[in-house]
């Protein structure tokens, strides 16, 4: 900072001019993305603030009056005669189902992603970009339809039902749809590509000369894969468990199509209140929790990487 | 295979699995197994739509039955229509935003706020998505409340914001690696800043805005959540509307619908992989 402030008094004015000129194009420039993301990103958030600290209206909408029920709705089941407040476990039973399968999605992702991950850094150059090709493509098309297609095959008259009724395994299709079974592997299928994809990445330029080196020193394959490949994949894993964690905890599409009404998530009951529950400041008030646990798993994420790059570089 | 021969010292060297230093056992097994799992539900989605049976469970015969009746279907010609539209239009809106934000967060000696630049580019990416649609649909219901004005604009502004950081991606990515060199050599020449910006950067930067705008596509076509919150009545996009189907139960049709969708993302993922395999 002082070096440019003493850089600018050694200018001339031309200099200055060009500069200023510079300054004046930059923020031209950068102007309608920044004011189009604010305004529709960032001040609907602080909107959603101010509504969760307010009543509902009968329509939806809201009504003017401060409160905290929203909150405390969360927590407590008013009477409907009196008023009287008892505890409820209600929402907190999906909250807790939501971090549960959100976790399971997070850690089936891993057992299959860091294996795939591992192939396909050691394939040869040309096969990697065709794994990775294939890897990418489920990322990019809708999930919507890939949830559907895992619905056709999860159903009652689904393949695996079919397949196993007519090998004669089972007499009655099981009831595999509408399970937390199907959600979390719902979630698994939709976010596997977020954990491969950072995983490779941290692995792609891995010397196997070190494994070589374990090997050498008398390691077997699980302690070159326990001691040197994974602390080498770690910021990798580290990436792709927070990017599988954080959609699945906020899923919407995939318990809506293969869970049913037992396992709702909060991305189901918050679409709910702006639905037929016709509650926006409660609806607000989760979305505003969703939030709040989303960011502190980012913060512990980017704290305990920043530690890690610390120690490594100190 | 345990035969004297392989036991010999100097088979120890060739390079089979007993001494490939990268196999570990049922890796590539687990690899070809995410495969499988990856587009097992595809195939049987795909392969169905061209069942002439109603069933989406037994196979009977071959027939384009289901893509000749969803071609005929209204409401799946109007969903089409209405998120070709505003996929279109979102797309452009960002590409233009993000190209023009890369050219000053890239390349140029990093500025006081720069890096908070940056992080709000990136602001749709850190949110959940049910969060911004719960936002955005209580924001513009206030605005729809006190200006009265209605329309899909809401619509494809909600989709702009989130398109940006996707369009940025990549176009900041071919910016970077970009030579400067070319630049300044035109502006030896005489060639005034626009002049140089149209001539020589913005045509060796089109990969990258073609890259960047394809994603923002694909990411505003393939919408639900916040599509789901925001659009009013009569704005039904397709995934809203296969949506809207599949509650109601599994038909072939919207096998034949997904199917079409899934092909167009995979011709547009392509070309982008293409194009940034051009790069290096």
């Amino acid at each position: 900072m002082t070096d440019l402030t003493l850089n600018s008094t050694h200018l001339s004015s031309g200099a200055q001019m060009h500069q200023r000129r510079e300054k004046k194009v930059r923020r031209l420039l950068l102007a309608p993305s920044l004011l189009t993301i604010l305004i529709i990103g960032v001040l609907p958030l602080s909107v959603v603030l101010i509504y969760s600290f307010l009543e509902p209206g009968s329509y939806g909408g809201v009504k003017w009056h401060f409160s905290v029920d929203a909150y405390v709705q969360l927590l407590f089941e008013a009477d409907i005669f009196d008023g009287t407040l008892s505890f409820t476990t209600a929402y907190l039973e999906i909250f807790w189902r939501s971090i549960s399968l959100a976790i399971m999605a997070t850690v089936g992702c891993l057992l299959v992603g860091f294996p795939t991950a591992y192939f396909i850094a050691t394939q040869p150059p040309e096969r990697r970009n065709i794994w990775l090709f294939l890897i990418t493509i489920p990322f990019w098309t809708n999930l919507l339809i890939r949830t559907y297609a895992m619905l056709l095959i999860l159903r009652d008259e689904g393949v695996i039902n079919i397949g196993l009724q007519n090998i004669g395994v089972i007499d009655q299709a099981l009831p595999l749809l509408y399970t937390e079974f199907a959600v979390s592997l719902g979630l698994i299928y939709s976010f596997l590509p977020f954990m491969v994809l950072p995983i490779y990445s941290s692995m792609e330029k891995f010397d196997f000369r070190l494994v070589e080196a374990g090997f050498d020193l008398y390691a077997t394959r699980l302690k070159v894969l326990w001691r040197i490949i994974v602390p080498i994949a770690k910021p990798g894993i580290a990436a792709g468990c927070i990017l599988v964690f954080i959609p699945s905890l906020g899923a919407y599409i995939t318990p809506e199509v293969l869970g049913g009404g037992k396992s709702m998530m909060i991305g189901n009951l918050i679409h709910a209140q702006f639905g037929g529950a016709r509650n926006w400041p409660f609806g607000a008030a989760i979305a505003l929790i969703l939030m709040a646990v989303v960011l502190v798993s980012l913060w512990v994420y980017m704290r305990r990487t920043g530690e890690e790059g610390g120690l490594s570089h100190g | 295979m345990a035969n004297v021969k392989a036991l010999s010292p100097m088979n120890v060297f060739k390079k089979d699995k007993a001494v490939d230093l990268k196999y570990q056992p049922g890796f590539s097994q687990i690899a070809w197994l995410c495969l499988i799992v990856l587009y097992a539900p595809i195939v049987v989605l795909v392969m169905f739509s061209f069942n002439a049976n109603r069933s989406v469970t037994t196979w009977t015969e071959f027939s384009w039955n289901w893509y000749i009746k969803a071609w005929h279907n209204e409401g799946i010609q109007s969903a089409a229509i209405m998120s070709f539209e505003v996929a279109t239009i979102s797309a452009l809106l960002a590409t233009i935003m993000a190209t023009m934000a890369a050219l000053v967060t890239t390349r140029i000696t990093p500025y006081k706020g720069m890096s908070s630049a940056i992080t709000i580019i990136n602001q749709p990416l850190m949110v959940p998505e049910i969060v911004t649609a719960v936002a955005t649909l209580v924001f513009f219901a206030a605005i729809r409340k006190i200006t009265g004005v209605t329309g899909i604009g809401y619509l494809i502004a909600a989709h702009t914001c989130f398109c940006i950081p996707f369009a940025y991606m990549p176009i900041k990515a071919r910016l970077e690696g970009m030579n400067l060199n070319l630049e300044h050599a035109a502006a030896d020449l005489y060639a005034s800043p626009i002049q140089a910006f149209r001539r020589v950067t913005l045509p060796l930067l089109m990969p990258g805005i073609v890259s960047g705008a394809m994603l923002a596509f694909i990411v505003s076509i393939d919408d639900v959540v916040i599509s789901l919150f925001v659009a009013g009545p009569g704005e039904t996009t397709l995934p809203l509307f296969i949506l809207g189907q599949i509650r109601r139960g599994v038909t072939p049709e919207v096998n034949a619908v997904a199917t079409v969708f899934l092909i167009i993302s995979v011709i547009l993922v392509t070309f982008i992989f293409l194009f940034g395999k051009n790069k290096k």
